[in-house]
């Protein structure tokens, strides 16, 4: 008797959705190991990780505050996904939106417009696009594999952020610190909640997951970079221009990540800084598998996400355990959807007598 | 001349961690395997290494620590990939993820932790010839191995049978299958010797070229050695060249220092991202190449009862 695989005739959508609840009770389940292992309560330490983080109106501002930039990256990059176009540089992304927005807020430092804001939040979403653009074009031009450079290109935006604030955009006034002046009051976005750090960063996030679900579900060309990702020689043959696909879905994924990225320093950072993502564009891959590629399913994943983040700060504050363990628990909660995603294609079934010498075609 | 020679040898130091990782990947990517987890590999190879050494103070358990932990890793993906059947874009982007965490996880007491490194060979007599001496027989062991795993894969791949069976599974692997061959064992075997490899070259950086523990040591070494497989067009001695070439863009920021060039320190730290943005994109245009000399069946999935 052993097990075997057996191809479905049709994907299962149950285990389609069942597949993110099984990779995060196995991530409980590790954690309820691992914090074991450690010598703390087991019990005691994932209420602090998954709880303790959300029991107040404070906390759960700081979890939708988080949660903004990660469900920003990932509808923007579920929307490249979908075509089959492999966006993984939406960290850099997101900190060429940080540059460009914040640069317009130093830029108009005196200013008291309303219109400053406004001006930063283009100029985010400008410099998303454009960081987008540059493996777009290599891609589109010179066949250039667009994973490795969106990711190569993640690396070069941090330098830039270090040059800036380390020389021309460094507070002449900040003890030398490597950073900018603080953002005046026109250029930051104001508050949602009293009491909270939560801004209306969060409703354009809505907003923007919103218009991404009409896009890609209601829209011609959000139906053609679907049928792009699951059949490109139909939409090929269909007249879809291939290179319009991966244009579109880099430049969604760009625009995204840079409106996340001044969304950060216009709102809890409030300057720049020389880091001013926690890997929220790393993150957003993981949000974007989790919530399976749809808009709705992103944002409870980044729900989720951000309450890996909450708990890893609480758990190095209240049970001295490194808040590193963050970055496992993601990576564990990736890997573990993915593998249960077997069960969308295949089933398990249980074979009594020795399989058949002789392989099906 | 001393100058020359010492320019050698700290290119050869600075290419080695990448042919390791590329040249493993390379072996993965023959069977048709496409493996993102590279820079995970590395990065969990060389923490391993690191700590082993550290607490037996033994570098070279460290190395073989690290090859293990590298392998331990690629047999995840491999279960998730070629057993499960998984997408291997996505999870060996989940590999890198988990081993950046995991390795920022289990490293976080060895950050300032001091060890015995590898140290570099002095070949008796020889390593005292004038010129040659210096420039050939006082290299780091770690470096000469990495060279002979280059000859061995090199032999393997286009000299022996096995490796002839190894490419036909890259190249039409339902062939391979109707022949009777076992795709699905060859690409497990392909999958953990390149993370073993990919193990190694982060243990080089942790006990050799840097030996020190910090978050991110590999600073994206691993993603662009799977760059470099595609510039080489998946040969093994044009890996081996493009590796030093790397290398001594690498370099070229700490040289600039040392020269006394005033730009700011930024600037040359995005050269190597830089020049992997330029080199592949040249390279690439070429499609032809690309379309002839990559195996015809990277990155798809094969479940022989499908």
């Amino acid at each position: 008797m052993h097990l075997r695989l057996e191809a479905r005739t049709e994907p299962s959508r149950l285990a389609r959705w069942l597949s993110p609840l099984v990779a995060t009770f196995a991530v409980l389940v590790i954690g309820f190991v691992l914090f074991a292992a450690m010598g703390k309560d087991p019990w005691f330490a994932l209420y602090t990780f998954f709880i303790d983080p959300v029991d107040t109106r404070y906390d759960v501002g700081e979890l939708l505050l988080k949660a903004s930039p990660l469900m920003l990256c990932a509808v923007g990059l579920a929307a490249g996904y979908r075509a089959n176009v492999w966006n993984i540089g939406a960290e850099g992304q997101l900190v060429l939106g940080a540059v460009a927005g914040g640069g317009v807020a130093l830029a108009f430092h005196d200013s008291t417009s309303p219109l400053v804001l406004p001006l930063m939040l283009v100029a985010g979403v400008a410099g998303g696009m454009l960081w987008a653009a540059i493996p777009a074009l290599l891609r589109t031009r010179f066949n250039a594999n667009e994973i490795l450079v969106s990711l190569m290109l993640v690396y070069v935006a941090s330098l830039v952020l270090s040059l800036l604030v380390h020389g021309a955009w460094r507070d002449p006034e900040g003890f030398n610190f490597p950073q900018s002046k603080l953002f005046s009051d026109s250029a930051l976005l104001p508050n949602l909640i009293p009491e909270t750090r939560l801004n209306v960063g969060f409703l354009i996030a809505l907003v923007v997951v919103g218009v991404a679900w009409l896009f890609m579900r209601r829209s011609l060309t959000g139906y053609q970079m679907r049928v792009a990702g699951l059949a490109p020689a139909a939409a090929n043959y269909a007249g879809v221009s291939a290179a319009r696909t991966v244009w579109l879905g880099m430049l969604i994924g760009g625009a995204c990540a840079g409106l996340a990225g001044v969304g950060e320093v216009a709102g809890p950072i409030g300057q720049l800084m020389p880091v001013v993502s926690p890997g929220y564009g790393f993150a957003a891959i993981i949000v974007a598998f989790v919530g399976r590629l749809h808009p709705v399913g992103i944002v409870f994943a980044s729900l989720l996400m951000s309450l890996l983040y909450l708990g890893g700060e609480a758990a190095q504050m209240k049970l001295a355990l490194p808040s590193s363990v963050t970055g496992l628990f993601q990576g564990t909660l990736l890997l573990f959807l993915l593998a249960a995603d077997v069960f969308i294609h295949y089933r398990l079934r249980v074979v009594r007598r020795p399989a058949p010498v002789a392989h099906g075609a | 001349m001393d100058t020359a020679v010492q320019l050698v040898l700290l290119t050869l130091a600075a290419g080695t961690p990448l042919v390791y990782a590329a040249l493993g990947e390379l072996v993965a990517e023959k069977t048709g395997v496409l493996n993102l987890g590279v820079e995970g590999m590395m990065l969990v190879g060389a923490v391993v290494a690191f700590i082993v050494a550290a607490r037996t103070g033994a570098p070279w358990l460290g190395a073989i620590a690290g090859i293990a932990a590298g392998a331990a890793l690629a047999l995840v993906f491999a279960v998730v990939t070629l057993t499960l059947q998984a997408n291997q874009v996505a999870s060996g982007l989940a590999l890198s993820l988990f081993g950046v965490g995991l390795s920022a996880f289990v490293g976080l007491d060895y950050v300032s932790v001091v060890i015995e490194p590898i140290k570099p060979l002095h070949v008796p007599v020889l390593a005292d010839l004038p010129f040659v001496g210096a420039l050939l027989f006082t290299w780091n062991p770690l470096v000469y191995l990495s060279l002979a795993l280059f000859a061995a894969v090199q032999w393997f791949l286009f000299h022996t049978r096995a490796g002839l069976v190894v490419r036909a599974v890259g190249e039409s692997p339902e062939s391979a299958h109707a022949i009777g061959y076992p795709v699905v064992r060859i690409r497990y075997f392909a999958v953990v010797f390149g993370g073993a490899c990919a193990g190694l070259g982060g243990a080089y950086l942790s006990l050799v070229y840097n030996p020190s523990w910090a978050e991110g040591i590999t600073a994206g070494r691993g993603w662009i050695a799977l760059a470099l497989v595609v510039f080489a067009t998946w040969k093994p001695s044009r890996v081996v060249a493009g590796a030093y070439l790397f290398g001594g863009v690498t370099l070229a920021q700490f040289q600039a220092q040392a020269l006394g060039v005033e730009i700011p320190s930024q600037y040359l730290a995005m050269l190597p991202y830089l020049a992997t943005i330029v080199v592949l994109a040249l390279i690439s245009r070429d499609v032809v190449s690309i379309r002839l000399n990559a195996p015809a069946a990277l990155g798809r999935p094969f479940h022989p009862d499908a």
